[in-house]
């Protein structure tokens, strides 16, 4: 079986996720559009040797509809060659692009390949495509689906997670994203946001709050506490008994922050290297994805980590850093007490508590940040792992050339 | 049975049914139903109909007889009965001539189903009237176009809740819902204001409905417009993702009807009406195929009609009138028994030991009666005429000529032997004595009596304003007759009536501290405390076995099981007298006290007692939440089983009615004893032997059981 590589990896910042957001005037093809004109201008890409582009979506309707990656192609001015294909697996869909186009490369009917994704959740409001999923009251009853924050809150209980505790976790990760953007680790992958003018819009990560504390956090309500009380956790414990009720722990700023983003990996052969004279970065060594227990939801990156770990020969301690995503902080909390991992070693760049989860887009971004930090502080290995709605993991291991 | 009369051009078509007590919609009532219906829309002289009754109520429902009937057939037969009824009231909407419903009275389900299809509805201001969807109350969907209608024409957010919940509104209500379109004051105004709108709508067409361009009739219109919100919609989102959860958190997900009555307005209101019916119809038939439509038609509706009708009353006994009532004690269950009484005309004499005991047991009436004044459903003097109706006394001697005397005492033997022999002299020639006791076997307490024949229990429930059960308990010595009256004095407070035999705890309670006794099996066991509540809860009680405790009170078990080890029905190591113990002794006496299984905030709230894991510590290993639910519900059932099969209780009806209104033995089972045809005899009798196996011998099967699973028999 052929190697699949990285060859590079551009993201454009993540905006603010609201009507005052730095890139909530920018459409999401223009986010794409930035993001796939970086990487072939800085590569000096041939275009006509990519044969698709994978963009992770997931709220693909109004202008995110209508296959927004053959969309991006098109109006990147990339070859007409190129295909495009967007997909759907919620919050890993980044990820699952990576891994769909390592499948292809390593199958070898493809040579070379861009992978990402795109949200602006400014515009297309997360949930408004609706789903069976969340709407069906046969889907919503039979299996006990509850929205992620009752969810995560669930994980919480049943794990004993308190209130500090997620906020202790928070206020880390904003800590460590405000040294991470003070000592600039984010800019081989990161470009500036510029208009059609040229003109710069943002050019950082614009949720993270220098100063955010336990104490600041500590301050905030709990969100998923009154839509519990309307019968959302009475829903969750009829599968659930063992617990009287819900310890609803998080917020919003204890949680993934809504933004706008886009981001795309460049992927391919060994020949495609050689022909391009491009140097890889990385291998994708292994990849997983799982289902689990759908009510309480984000618990998959647990089984998905082993279940790729397995698969790759390793253990937990062959991995040198981590990236899990920081849906809600409790994920991250049991995703380090149930495998062992050191927080010194997981998401050491802050994570999407404090930088922000453009849905789409996010695994592609934690992978490019993953290989940043591995070549910056020169390690090997690295694991990504998302938690993902309908009760999914997703977890992929990369390995530096 | 429909009558047909045209009048000026418009045809009026009268239910006036024959064959049953009620305008129903039945295998005779739709074929003449569309027949006249087609006649009128064939007669080209006809340019309007007006659908009326000629009985008190319009259209009560359809006959759950039918529904019954087809309920365990091919669900094919039960979709073509559906599918007649929706092509029929189909008919009215497209047939291009305006319909009018002309509601005179009450209309209901199916009743109101065809008002629904009609294109203007007129409802007589009758104050008995009542209008809706009630179908989910009997385990079953509005299935002749009513979860399709009602949502197009009121928007889904305030349409589903009406039909999730079966809510019967009055005239004035409807007609500020938009359930109808017009009020009138006389039947004459009626009929005159829907001839009116037939000649002011020569053409009406609803909005859901368009005219076919190419054969000119009317169609179902696709991608309408709901009011409110369409489905795929935020508040659709909101109404079905949130509203499932609530609909859930009340179902606990035991009751299919109102899964099935949101499936039906979600699926049914993305396309048009006429698919849309065609949805509905098989959401319908699922439900009145459903195990749990029958348990609820035929216990909660037929039986409980049959049972209210006086099914136990002994036949040769002429009928029997309390008109005097004599009540001993006014305390709560005293104060409710007069308050009841009084509501239904009787004359009470409430005895207490002073006048201001007594007068706070008729305070009780008054404030019931005086909320009743302030939510505007009882008029002031009528109110005072209740009140008026409750005598005050000291003496026995106002107890002269009292055709029933009910006590309701201190469950103590000596004295309620003393507060008999002190009233029964001045009962009526033919009179009756009665005991309220829950606990003390009538027989014994008949030994007070000069003339035990005619002594009788007679055990309310508390609140006795709210608890529809009365628990009638004959004693070996007591007469037909003084049954007779006891269940005619029943029928008269409108309470329905089960008819047991003398034994310890009777039917009800005996059958309902098991529930509370395996509750606390569970928590000696190590098993977590909250799981046994929320199995109670999940398994359709309505609260859980260790809450239901504390209200209760522990002390009072704590003394009921140590009567029962000095009589030498239980033994000493008895589970619910060994942990009522522990609690009693930790000065944890229940509710009353604030301190039990649980301990009560001032708020009212409560949790569970955090000390309970020191003394019953938690288990390595939990069993699943269906295993707890299974003990719980098993343990009361195989209990109903040896009361039915000692002849405790005397029928399969009173079982299941004694345990769905006496101790909330949940309805879609049918009852405590169609538990085990709901569950199948075969699984019920493997089940408790494994139960048996495992936790006690509590759960062994009966040998009649076991028979009647050996040869495939109903219980």
């Amino acid at each position: 079986m052929a190697e699949a590589f990285i060859y590079d990896a551009v993201r454009t910042p993540r905006g603010r996720g609201k009507s005052d957001g730095s890139l909530h005037e920018v459409q999401p093809i223009q986010l794409l559009t930035s993001v796939l004109r970086e990487l072939r201008d800085r590569n000096q890409l041939d275009t006509s040797l990519i044969d698709d582009v994978i963009l992770g979506c997931v709220t693909p309707i109004g202008e995110q509809g209508a296959d927004i990656a053959r969309t991006a192609v098109l109006e990147s001015s990339y070859h007409e060659s190129v295909a495009g294909v967007q997909l759907n697996r919620f919050c890993s869909s980044g990820l699952e692009a990576i891994n769909m186009a390592g499948a292809y490369v390593m199958s070898g009917q493809v040579d070379a390949i861009i992978a990402g994704g795109v949200e602006s959740m400014s515009r297309v409001p997360m949930g408004s495509d609706g789903g069976a999923l969340f709407m069906n009251p046969q889907i919503v009853a039979h299996h006990n689906i509850v929205p992620q924050g009752i969810s995560a809150d669930l994980i919480a209980t049943k794990y004993g997670y308190s209130r500090t505790d997620v906020d202790r976790f928070a206020a880390e990760s904003y800590r460590r994203a405000v040294d991470a953007q003070a000592a600039n680790r984010f800019h081989k992958t990161l470009i500036p946001f510029k208009d059609e003018l040229g003109v710069t819009l943002v050019d950082h990560d614009e949720g993270v709050r220098p100063g955010t504390t336990v104490d600041s956090l500590a301050k905030l309500k709990p969100a998923f506490e009154a839509i519990g009380q309307m019968g959302l956790d009475a829903l969750a414990l009829l599968k659930y008994a063992e617990y009287a009720q819900i310890n609803h722990v998080h917020h919003a700023g204890n949680s993934s922050q809504i933004v706008d983003g886009a981001a795309g990996v460049l992927i391919g052969s060994q020949e495609f290297g050689e022909k391009t004279g491009l140097k890889p970065r990385a291998r994708i060594k292994a990849f997983a994805v799982v289902g689990s227990e759908p009510t309480i939801m984000l618990t998959g990156p647990i089984p998905a980590t082993k279940k790729v770990l397995k698969r790759a020969g390793m253990s937990i301690s062959d991995i040198d850093l981590f990236e899990v995503n920081e849906a809600f902080a409790a994920i991250p909390l049991l995703y380090m007490d149930e495998l062992g991992v050191d927080h010194n070693k997981l998401n050491v760049n802050g994570g999407s508590i404090a930088l922000g989860h453009p849905l789409g887009a996010t695994g592609a971004i934690i992978s490019a940040t993953l290989l940043d930090e591995l070549e910056r502080s020169g390690k090997q290995v690295g694991l990504a792992s998302l938690c993902i709605g309908g009760g999914m993991g997703i977890a992929t291991i990369f390995e530096l050339l | 049975m429909i009558q047909y009369a045209v009048d000026q051009h418009i045809a009026v078509i009268t239910w006036a049914m024959t064959s049953s007590p009620m305008n129903v919609l039945n295998d005779d009532s739709i074929p003449a139903f569309e027949s006249a219906l087609e006649q009128a829309f064939a007669d080209d002289s006809v340019k309007g109909i007006i659908i009326t009754s000629a009985k008190p109520e319009f259209v009560a429902g359809a006959d759950l007889k039918m529904i019954l009937r087809n309920n365990d057939k091919d669900p094919t037969d039960m979709l073509k009965v559906s599918s007649e009824l929706n092509r029929v009231f189909r008919r009215i909407e497209t047939s291009g001539k305006p319909t009018v419903a002309a509601i005179n009275g009450t209309a209901l389900g199916g009743g109101y189903e065809i008002c629904l299809a009609c294109h203007h509805r007129i409802a007589l201001a009758n104050p008995k009237t009542a209008i809706g969807l009630v179908e989910v109350t009997i385990g079953l969907l509005p299935g002749a176009g009513g979860t399709q209608r009602l949502p197009r024409m009121l928007g889904i957010q305030v349409a589903l809740p009406l039909i999730l919940e079966g809510k019967k509104v009055g005239v004035q209500e409807a007609k500020s819902l938009g359930m109808i379109d017009d009020i009138a004051d006389t039947p004459d105004e009626m009929m005159a204001k829907a001839r009116a709108w037939i000649e002011a709508n020569p053409k009406p067409i609803k909005p859901w409905d368009e005219v076919d361009r190419k054969t000119g009739k009317i169609v179902g219109k696709d991608n309408v417009k709901v009011p409110g919100g369409n489905v795929q919609s935020a508040v659709g989102a909101q109404t079905f993702g949130v509203g499932t959860a609530m609909m859930m958190d009340k179902t606990k997900g035991n009751y299919p009807a109102p899964l099935e009555i949101m499936a039906c307005v979600y699926e049914g209101l993305q396309v048009n009406i006429d698919r849309a019916l065609s949805i509905e119809a098989r959401h319908f038939v699922k439900v009145a195929t459903s195990k749990v439509a029958k348990n609820l038609i035929q216990t909660m509706f037929l039986g409980m009609n049959e049972a209210n009708k006086g099914a136990s009353r002994p036949k040769d006994i002429p009928k029997t009138e309390v008109k005097k009532l004599g009540v001993l004690g006014a305390g709560m269950m005293g104060a409710g028994i007069a308050y009841v009484s009084a509501q239904a005309g009787i004359d009470v004499i409430l005895k207490d030991v002073s006048i201001e005991a007594a007068e706070k047991g008729k305070e009780y009436s008054r404030s019931l009666l005086q909320k009743s004044v302030e939510r505007g459903k009882l008029d002031p003097q009528k109110a005072d005429g209740i009140l008026s109706l409750i005598k005050l006394t000291t003496s026995a001697q106002d107890l002269d000529g009292c055709d029933l005397i009910i006590e309701a005492v201190f469950e103590n033997r000596e004295l309620k032997a003393t507060v008999t022999q002190e009233a029964e002299p001045f009962l009526a020639e033919q009179g009756v004595f009665a005991s309220n006791t829950s606990t003390l076997p009538i027989s014994g307490l008949a030994q007070a009596s000069a003339k035990s024949d005619r002594f009788i229990g007679i055990h309310f429930f508390s609140p006795v304003d709210k608890m529809m059960l009365v628990e009638i308990i004959v004693g070996k010595q007591t007469s037909d007759y003084a049954l007779a009256v006891a269940i005619d004095y029943t029928r008269k407070i409108r309470k329905t009536p089960i008819v047991v035999n003398d034994s310890r705890g009777f039917y009800t309670s005996r059958c309902f501290g098991t529930y509370s006794g395996e509750g606390m099996e569970l928590l000696k066991e190590g098993i977590n405390p909250v799981l046994i509540e929320n199995a109670g809860k999940d398994a359709g009680m309505p609260v859980g076995p260790l809450a239901v405790t504390d209200e209760v009170a522990l002390d009072l078990v704590y003394k009921i099981a140590g009567q029962g080890i000095q009589d030498g029905a239980i033994r000493e190591d008895d589970t619910s007298y060994q942990v009522a113990k522990k609690l009693v002794e930790l000065g944890r006496a229940g509710k009353k006290a604030k301190a039990g299984f649980y301990e009560y905030g001032a708020d009212k709230s409560k949790k569970l007692w955090s000390g309970l894991s020191d003394l019953f510590p938690l288990a390595p290993q939990q069993p699943s939440l269906d295993e707890v639910k299974t003990r719980l519900l098993y343990r009361q059932a195989i209990e109903a089983v040896r009361c039915f099969e000692e002849n405790v209780v005397r029928t399969k009806l009173d079982a299941d009615l004694g345990s769905i209104l006496g101790w909330g033995f949940p309805a879609y089972t049918g009852g405590a004893l169609s538990f085990i045809d709901f569950v199948g005899v075969d699984t019920f009798v493997n089940t408790c032997d494994r139960l048996a196996n495992q936790y006690g011998e509590r759960f062994r099967p009966t040998a009649r059981l076991r028979e009647q699973a050996a040869q495939q028999q109903a219980v």
